[in-house]
Parts: structure tokens; sequence; C-alpha cells
């Protein structure tokens, strides 16, 4: 029941709220399409302006996860976190998760074709990747797109975040499953 | 930043040492460098799309609309920022396309409201409070529903793959939570630069 609403709902959310824009612009009387195109001219420039961000931030994660630091990391965390009741295999999804999303569903997919749909594992690693935005591609296409360069505490509250909701998935999976 | 840049590249060259795959780190960084491209050139399209569509909601009076009717709220997670200016809205709206799962739509319109925050920040090259704030509420990855997930478990046979949106949506709102709160004890105690020299990162 509440996927079906919630299917609707992801379905007809951006209709809906094209239709409310174009209708408010209208009745404004708001020149939409005069207003629409010197809106989007800003498109190109922004994207332009990410790219020296996106580049250092997506080559250096490139570099971090051809040199097999996160199998190594996994390999020596794996005694502890299965202490914990967490299985081998979704550490990499969970240290992957906030480098990249891409990476993190490819290895999602991975889990779930190799140890098949009544596996822990697939669970607890489909809650993982499910609740999660990739904080570092945010962090440079958000504050690339501005300029700001000086990010403060935002990394640390992002990856802070990420590891609550680690330490969340694994009582939640436990708990239910 | 600086520290987690050296960090990042360092680390993975040494470690790339150790594993003897030094030539995958070297061809990663050709890789990168190629999909960081990609990446921004597929976001011009689609950010022109929603730039535009915003514009006219900002010109039809929507996105101030939107902002007083979520005041009680922003009021206390953006104190910085005047009640009125159009970025709360648009931080609604991100917000709201990043619950139903619309990252399309979320990235331009979280984008636009960047760029409203950026108008009352004073030091352009530092992010503000509510710039932190924003980010951390958009890294938290608030969602409704995990669409893609699905998908993957539906296509290995998974019994039932509607019992993980309970648990995943309790999760996301937990980090979500939580990352607004730490957002909120960090921005007491790191300040910017200008104020204080500590904040190094």
């Amino acid at each position: 029941m509440f996927q079906k609403i919630m299917n609707i709902a992801s379905l007809w959310m951006l209709p809906a709220i094209l239709i409310l824009i174009l209708t408010m612009g209208l009745i404004k009387k708001v020149p939409i399409y005069e207003v629409f195109t010197e809106g989007a001219k800003e498109g190109f420039k922004v994207s332009v302006n990410i790219i020296p961000y996106l580049v250092a931030i997506i080559v250096s994660i490139s570099m971090f996860r051809a040199s097999g630091i996160i199998e190594s990391t996994g390999n020596i965390l794996s005694p502890l976190l299965t202490h914990f009741n967490i299985p081998v295999d979704v550490i990499p999804v969970m240290i992957v998760r906030s480098l990249s999303g891409s990476a993190a569903l490819g290895i999602f997919s991975d889990i779930a074709h190799n140890l098949g749909p009544n596996n822990y594992a697939t669970t607890l690693a489909a809650i993982m990747v499910g609740s999660s935005e990739t904080t570092f591609y945010i962090l440079a296409v958000y504050f690339g797109a501005v300029g700001i360069s000086k990010i403060r505490y935002a990394l640390l509250v992002g990856l802070l975040a990420d590891f609550i909701g680690i330490i969340a998935a694994v009582g939640i999976c436990n708990w239910i499953f | 930043m600086n520290y987690i840049f050296y960090f990042l590249i360092v680390i993975s060259i040494i470690a790339g040492a150790i594993n003897g795959r030094v030539q995958d780190v070297v061809n990663a960084i050709l890789q990168g460098a190629e999909l960081s491209v990609k990446v921004a050139f597929s976001l011009i399209g689609i950010m022109a799309f929603w730039l535009g569509m915003m514009k006219i909601a900002e010109k039809c009076g929507l996105i101030t609309l939107i902002a007083k009717i979520i005041k009680p709220i922003t009021k206390r997670l953006f104190n910085e920022i005047p009640e009125n200016s159009p970025a709360i809205g648009d931080i609604a709206m991100s917000i709201t396309a990043n619950a139903f799962g619309l990252s399309n739509a979320a990235t331009p319109i979280g984008i636009k409201a960047m760029e409203e925050l950026q108008k009352h920040n004073k030091d352009k090259k530092s992010a503000s409070n509510a710039m932190c704030m924003l980010l951390a509420m958009n890294t938290a990855g608030f969602q409704l529903m995990p669409a893609t997930v699905i998908a993957i478990l539906i296509s290995i046979g998974y019994k039932n793959p509607t019992v993980i949106i309970a648990p995943t949506l309790l999760v996301t709102t937990i980090a979500f939570i939580s990352a607004i709160i730490l957002a909120k004890i960090f921005q007491k105690y790191w300040k910017p630069q200008f104020e204080n020299n500590g904040g190094e990162k």
C-alpha cells in the first residue's frame, strides 16, 4: 500500500511541479518563455564552473579506489566487524557509499547477484545503499557551482552522518531481520 | 580540504605501490578526469531546464510562497538568512525533490539554492553556516523510497523487496536528523577563517 502510494507520488511529483510553476507563471502574467530561457542560460555556465571541483574529487577518489586500499581496509576491519554481526561482503559497501554512488550501487548489485535473495548481507547492503547519498560528489557539485573552496566542517558532518547511518542500518537490520 | 586532497592522492599512490597496482592508480587519473567532464557535461541540459523553470517559479512568487509556508522550520535551521529570501523556497524544493527520488531535479534546484545563499555569504570562498547546513541535509540523502535498490532486489527474485522500505526510511531519517544536529553543533565551534584563524581545513 505504502509502496503504491509512493510510486504514484514519485511518478506525478515532477509533472505536478511543472504544471504548478507554469500555471502560476501565466496567471501572474510572467512572460514564461522569455524568463525560462533567461534562467536556462545559466545551465552551461554552472556546469562548466563545476568541472575543476569535480576533477579534483573524482580523480582522487578514482585513484583511491584503484589502489586497492578499500579491500585492504576491509580485510583489516573484518574480524572487528564480524563481531558486530556485519557480514564481510558488506564492508566494501560501507566504505564506498560516501565516495561513489555508482560504485556503491555496482558493489551492491554484485552482492545481490552472488549471494542471492535470501541472504542477510543482501538485505543489509540494500538498506545501506538505499539510505545514503554520495557525500563527496554532492560536496564537489554544490560547493563547486558557487566557487566555495574552504569547506569548513561540511565534509566532516557529511561523513559523520554517513557513519551514524551505517550504525543505524546495522542495528535496525539486526533487530528486524 | 587541502589535507583530504593530499591524503587521498598520496595514500592511493603508496597503497597502490604496496598492492602492486601503481599502473591501475595511474590509469585511474585519466579515467577519473574523463568521468568528471562527462558528469559535468551530462548536467548541462537538465541544469538549464531546471534553472529555467526555477526562474519562472521565482518570478511568479511561488518560491516566496513556499518559503513563507515552511518558515517555522527554516527559521531555526537557517537563522542567518533573511526570512523572505528565495533561498529558503529553493531549499525546500530541493529537499522535496530529493525525498521523492527526483535527483535530476534536486541537483539543479539545490545549486540554485546555493547561489542564493552565496549572495548572503560574506567570504565568497568560504562556506557559510547556511551552506554547510544545506549540504549536510543533502548528503544525508533523505529519500522516501529507494527505487533503484528495489529494482535490483526485484531482478534477483527477492521475495518481498518492499520490506526494506521501512528500515531504509528509518535509517535515512536518523542520518538526516543527525546531520542537521551535527551541523548546528559544529557551526558554533568551527567559525569561518576570517573571524578566527583556528578553522583550518
